[in-house]
């Protein structure tokens, strides 16, 4: 194990019953790091961040956090960590500033100090109007804010995010990721679980993408990318029967076969200079006339889609209309 | 001995919280403060005709078995409490932190001997409206007191189990009173035991609702203990040891749903 890693675990395991929840699961954060685990609903990320903060164990495999064993140095762990579950786990019957001294006063902070620091965080989270209110009046996205406000409250150095901005509208969504790049930047180690691959691509030095139980793809979001292909060239057409025209025409700038997705004819382009001229040229050759050109990079999306033959949302809902029967 | 001190510490921040819930949902107060005073009128004067107690007045036998009735059921707090953190993800939150194991169960029950000690003044002072007097003297009746809040703190164990091991804070409740609810009705709380059919009788003599509410009645009437209190508070602490240790037992492995 390298010894700069703030989390590691090899070959993980859990099992529910009968379901497979970790099916063997290698993470390594280096410390100062945001690992992102990437993966639709009962991919294992929940699972995962649930035996690293030591609230479940391992049916084998091992894990360390900050250098400690997750099962044998537990209590010692848990000093070290701070956990924003996909709950907002804040009493609806306190105030947002008693929320948090209560939770300073659980990490045992020195006497005045888990309210100095209730007011720093509630300041920071743009809470303090609210600091005084019970927060069974607050919004879902103010819940959110203080719960991850809770997990900073001992300032610790690994931090762990399980779908941290699920249901936030889009500016508390903001002020999160700001708060955990700040975080970062101080030298906290994040892990964080995510089903939005923007939020994934913005946030993480390294993507570890699971599904059901494994680790199917593991890089920096550059290194996934490729992995899925370079750049590609989508035309749309004016006349949608002039199709396989364009493919012909759209032969010699690509990697593979052109294919058509949606109506659009995608090209996986061998390389990117002059792609769009070229296409262009070709295509008025053949005397098939454009609609719209343009290049793509591949997004996260894509990759999911590739590597697990189902895309990220789809596998979500999946499991919607499943719980749902 | 940090630890322990810690322990202290983590256990009196919780039951601060569970305490400062009574004034911010104050329908939680109904059950402490109306429902005992609905129980002693609805027992005086509707059964109290019916049932035949010989050597008391119905109000003095009727005091002390339901002043144990309800102090059995002021745990359910601790029940619903818990049942809701784990619902709401706090438990997770709690067993990530660096606090005490047993904290977060030792704060709530110890909460509940607070607003058990509402409720009992609330049904003494109905009970004086009601003819109710002590027969004994005040050392006795202070002790009475001390055993009834020790009884209930016994079954905030149980409803902590209770709370930890069903699926939502309305299933607990419902178990609660499934489990409590036939033991205070098959012991003398109510009615004389011999007047049940020889089976109930036998059970209602082990029961220790029975050992319990006699044991009371010695302390506030001054009728014969017997063995009875030292029963009593055998039974209260066997009870809470018992509960504690799987509550917390339970606690360790709980993962908020």
């Amino acid at each position: 194990m390298a010894a700069d890693a703030a989390i590691e675990t090899s070959g993980l395991r859990k099992a529910y019953g009968e379901v497979q929840a970790l099916d063997g699961v290698d993470l390594t954060a280096p410390a100062g790091t945001v690992l992102a685990l990437l993966g639709p609903n009962g991919a294992g990320k929940t699972t995962a961040v649930r035996i690293l903060t030591t609230l479940l164990r391992p049916d084998s495999g091992s894990a360390r956090v900050a250098g400690l064993d997750v099962v044998r140095d537990a209590a010692a762990l848990r000093s070290q960590i701070g956990l924003a579950g996909q709950y907002a786990a804040v009493d609806e019957n306190l105030t947002g500033a008693e929320n948090l001294e209560m939770v300073g006063s659980l990490y045992h902070l020195p006497t005045g100090k888990p309210r100095r620091r209730a007011a720093e965080l509630l300041e920071h989270f743009d809470l303090k109007e609210a600091a005084d209110r019970l927060v069974r009046t607050y919004s879902g996205g103010m819940r959110r804010l203080l719960d991850l406000a809770a997990a900073l409250v001992a300032r610790p150095p690994v931090l762990f995010l399980d779908e941290p901005t699920t249901g936030l509208d889009p500016r508390s969504r903001l002020a999160l990721w700001t708060t955990i790049e700040d975080r970062v930047a101080a030298g906290t180690t994040v892990l964080l679980t995510t089903q939005y691959l923007d939020e994934a691509d913005r946030l993480a030095d390294r993507i570890s993408v699971i599904d059901r139980g494994q680790v199917i793809a593991e890089g920096t979001s550059d290194e996934l990318k490729d992995q899925v292909g370079g750049e590609r060239l989508e035309v749309t057409l004016e006349d949608g029967d002039q199709s396989q025209a364009a493919i012909a025409a759209l032969e010699p700038l690509a990697a593979e076969s052109p294919v058509l997705v949606n109506g659009a004819v995608r090209v996986q382009l061998r390389r990117r200079q002059g792609a769009i001229a070229e296409a262009v040229r070709l295509l008025d050759g053949a005397g098939v006339g454009i609609d719209d050109v343009a290049i793509h990079r591949p997004t996260l999306d894509d990759v999911f889609l590739i590597l697990t033959g189902h895309s990220a949302e789809e596998r979500a809902e999946e499991e919607t209309v499943a719980a749902e029967a | 001995m940090s630890s322990l001190r810690n322990s202290i510490s983590d256990t009196l921040v919780l039951a601060r919280r569970s305490l400062l819930r009574i004034p911010r949902a104050p329908d939680l107060l109904l059950s402490f403060t109306v429902q005992p005073i609905m129980f002693v009128l609805l027992f005086v004067y509707v059964f109290g005709g019916a049932i035949s107690t010989p050597g008391f007045e119905y109000v003095d036998f009727l005091i002390p078995g339901i002043i144990i009735q309800t102090m059995s059921f002021g745990g359910f707090v601790t029940a619903l409490g818990l049942s809701e953190d784990l619902k709401k993800g706090l438990v997770d939150r709690f067993r990530s932190l660096p606090m005490s194991r047993a904290a977060v169960l030792a704060g709530r029950t110890l909460a509940d001997i607070a607003t058990n000690a509402i409720s009992l003044a609330v049904m003494i002072a109905v009970g004086f409206i009601a003819g109710f007097s002590f027969d004994a003297p005040f050392a006795h009746v202070i002790a009475g007191l001390g055993l009834a809040l020790l009884f209930g703190y016994a079954f905030s164990w149980v409803f902590a189990f209770v709370g930890l091991s069903s699926s939502s804070p309305e299933a607990s409740q419902s178990f609660g009173f499934i489990l409590i609810f036939p033991l205070t009705f098959m012991s003398s709380a109510f009615v004389p035991v011999d007047s049940m059919p020889g089976v109930l009788e036998a059970f209602a003599e082990i029961n220790p609702f029975t050992t319990t509410v006699d044991a009371m009645r010695a302390l506030f009437l001054g009728t014969p203990a017997g063995n009875d209190i030292w029963g009593a508070v055998a039974w209260s602490v066997g009870i809470a040891a018992v509960f504690a240790s799987l509550s917390v037992a339970r606690y360790k492995r709980a993962i908020s749903r």
